[in-house]
């Protein structure tokens, strides 16, 4: 059995967020990459699998659509222990071009998991788009998974509740909080074993973008928070009705 | 041409977020000079039904497969993929819902159509076709260009708002033709949530962070969220030490949220906690920390405790509404 989990590079979720002087696009001198948290969730859940399985996972494999400065971030997931990493060498358009440069090698795998969005463009789009160009089934918002045989167990958010379902492979998996409790953090003979690992670079193929940024703005500076004294707590309820409107 | 709206029911009943969406579709077929179409799928009755001409749904397909309850992702994705065609839909919109995310993506890939997800407002433009977005977790907002001629859209919740407008509206039956070999999800068991305001659906939103100190504290919080008929949430921290269900948490990693008013009790205001609720439109913020950052995303704030202010909240609430 083997499992794919995608890999998304995104700016640090404390990064400062500014654009280059046209607004076309992310100004990123100075921002730090990480795995996109809910990959990193992703990928913590596939090698507990594998390493539960007794053998019958034989590999887990991480796939990322980017240039070159995205290896570190795949070095890392192989460091976490991925057994194998690929890079489709292009610059991600939107989530249609990334599942169609995803497509081609996707194929074969058992279990494919995807992170319900990327933290940068947040899109919540290329999981549902991979499983539909390979037409797989796919269940999003899964928050726990378990596998025995070619049985899948999966906890997912439905809204207003949850669910326990049963689904079979091959599937894909598009995963939220809860999916792993704590990313798993590189030991280092993890980060020593990941330099020797195969990180194949593969090119990309000629696809149509269907959707494309225009430009980008920062919300507007917020007016000053208004202040109520602790023990005149009462009139700020008043202040939510008579002035705010919201009560 | 016309502009289709899947309408999300759980149990026979629309969620809230349908009226909203139905509004939406509405006001874009009439800038688009099309009809607009709702799409219901499961047993949903006539009376139910006829709720969305309250909104100004003058059409709906209806499916009345059972199958649906099963929220299988690729069934529902198909069903709503033949309806587009039958209805000649050149947008397709989509709560941006659990279960709207999890079919827009398979839907976009069936119609050859541009996807734009959690998109908030009209479009600016219909040639070329232009939307907004928030994008980098509500800190920036795109401004989003669709190239393809279909487009499948999911609205942010609450970002639109329902608008009521009473037409008679045209049930037609409509049947997608799936068979029992479509849904291949099978469902266990089920845990709803009763009897509470749902965090999606609540206009008014209490929450609490690690200053709640623990759950045993959070009796006054749930009785003024109770009297505000508010939902409940809370923190990462919160969640993560079991002081509060994960259903709860909200921010970058849990829940996004847009209440008209949302309370923080003790949240520090993290960048990662703001991400999930700064587009909520006023925020009130109690933390005996005057330099928290959470004062610098509210609009409102008290600093002092929130054990002596949210006694103060409650005594207020039921002032005003007796
Ligand atoms: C990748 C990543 C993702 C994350 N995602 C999220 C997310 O989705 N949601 C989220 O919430 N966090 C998230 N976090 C965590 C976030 O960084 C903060 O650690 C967290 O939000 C802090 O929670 P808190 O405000 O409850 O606790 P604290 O930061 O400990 O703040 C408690 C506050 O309570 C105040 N206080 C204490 N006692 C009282 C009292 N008696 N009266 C009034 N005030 C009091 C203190 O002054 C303090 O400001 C994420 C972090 C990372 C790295």
């Amino acid at each position: 059995m083997k499992i794919l989990v995608l890999i998304g590079n995104v700016p640090d979720t404390t990064t400062k967020i500014k654009f280059n002087s046209e607004k076309t696009a992310l100004d990123a001198s100075g921002v730090q990459w990480i795995i996109n948290p809910w990959d990193e969730l992703a990928l913590t859940r596939a090698m507990e699998l594998k390493e539960n399985s007794a053998g019958a996972i034989e590999m887990v494999v991480v796939a990322t659509v980017g240039r070159q400065e995205t290896e570190a971030t795949l070095r890392k997931a192989l460091a976490i222990g991925a057994d194998k990493a690929i890079r489709i060498d292009t610059e991600p358009k939107d989530g249609f071009y990334v599942a169609s440069q995803l497509a081609p090698v996707a194929g074969g795998y058992d279990l494919i998991f995807a992170g319900i969005e990327a933290s940068d463009y947040n899109g919540a789009a290329v999981g549902g788009m991979l499983a539909e160009l390979l037409g797989i089934h796919s269940i999003s918002s899964v928050s726990g998974l378990q596998l025995e045989g070619g049985q899948i167990t999966i906890n997912r958010e439905i809204d207003g509740g949850s669910q326990t379902v049963k689904m079979t492979t091959p599937l894909m998996a598009i995963v939220q909080k809860g999916i792993a409790k704590e990313p798993r953090i590189p030991a280092m003979r993890g980060i020593m074993m990941a330099r020797s690992k195969p990180l194949e670079v593969i090119p990309a193929i000629e696809v149509d973008v269907l959707t494309s940024f225009e430009s980008f703005s920062l919300p507007p500076a917020k007016a000053a928070c208004k202040k109520v004294p602790e023990d005149q707590a009462k009139t700020l309820i008043y202040m939510l009705r008579d002035e705010a409107k919201v009560l | 041409m016309s502009v289709l709206v899947y309408t999300e029911n759980w149990d026979g009943k629309f969620k809230k977020i349908s009226f909203e969406l139905a509004s939406y579709a509405v006001a874009l077929a009439e800038q688009m000079k099309v009809p607009a179409v709702a799409l219901s799928l499961g047993k949903v009755d006539e009376t139910e039904l006829k709720k969305l001409g309250n909104y100004g749904i003058e059409s709906i397909m209806s499916d009345t497969n059972e199958n649906y309850i099963g929220l299988d992702n690729q069934a529902i994705a198909k069903a709503v993929a033949i309806a587009a065609e039958k209805a000649g839909a050149n947008v397709i919109l989509i709560a941006h819902s659990n279960l709207g995310k999890a079919i827009a993506p398979r839907l976009s890939i069936k119609l050859k159509a541009g996807l734009v997800t959690a998109i908030h407002g009209l479009p600016l433009s219909l040639q070329p076709f232009t939307v907004l977005k928030n994008v980098f977790t509500n800190k920036a907002v795109g401004k989003v260009l669709v190239h393809a001629e279909k487009k499948v859209l999911t609205l942010a919740a609450n970002s639109f708002g329902s608008q009521e407008n009473i037409v008679t509206t045209i049930i037609n039956h409509f049947d997608a033709g799936l068979s029992n070999t479509d849904f291949a999800t099978k469902i266990e068991q089920t845990n709803k949530v009763t009897g509470k305001v749902l965090l999606s659906d609540a206009d008014i939103v209490v929450s609490g962070g690690r200053g709640m100190k623990g759950p045993e504290n959070w009796a006054p919080l749930e009785e003024l969220a109770e009297l505000l008929g508010a939902g409940t949430a809370c923190s990462r921290p919160v969640s993560d030490e079991g002081w509060r269900p994960h259903s709860e948490h909200v921010g970058q990693t849990g829940k996004m949220i847009a209440p008209n008013l949302y309370f923080a009790f003790g949240i520090s205001g993290a960048i990662q906690h703001l991400g999930g609720v700064s587009s909520s439109k006023v925020i009130v913020a109690v933390n005996k920390d005057p330099e928290a950052p959470i004062f610098e995303a509210a609009d409102y704030g008290i600093v002092g405790d929130v054990f002596k202010v949210i006694p103060q909240f409650i005594e207020a609430v039921k002032e005003i509404k007796s």
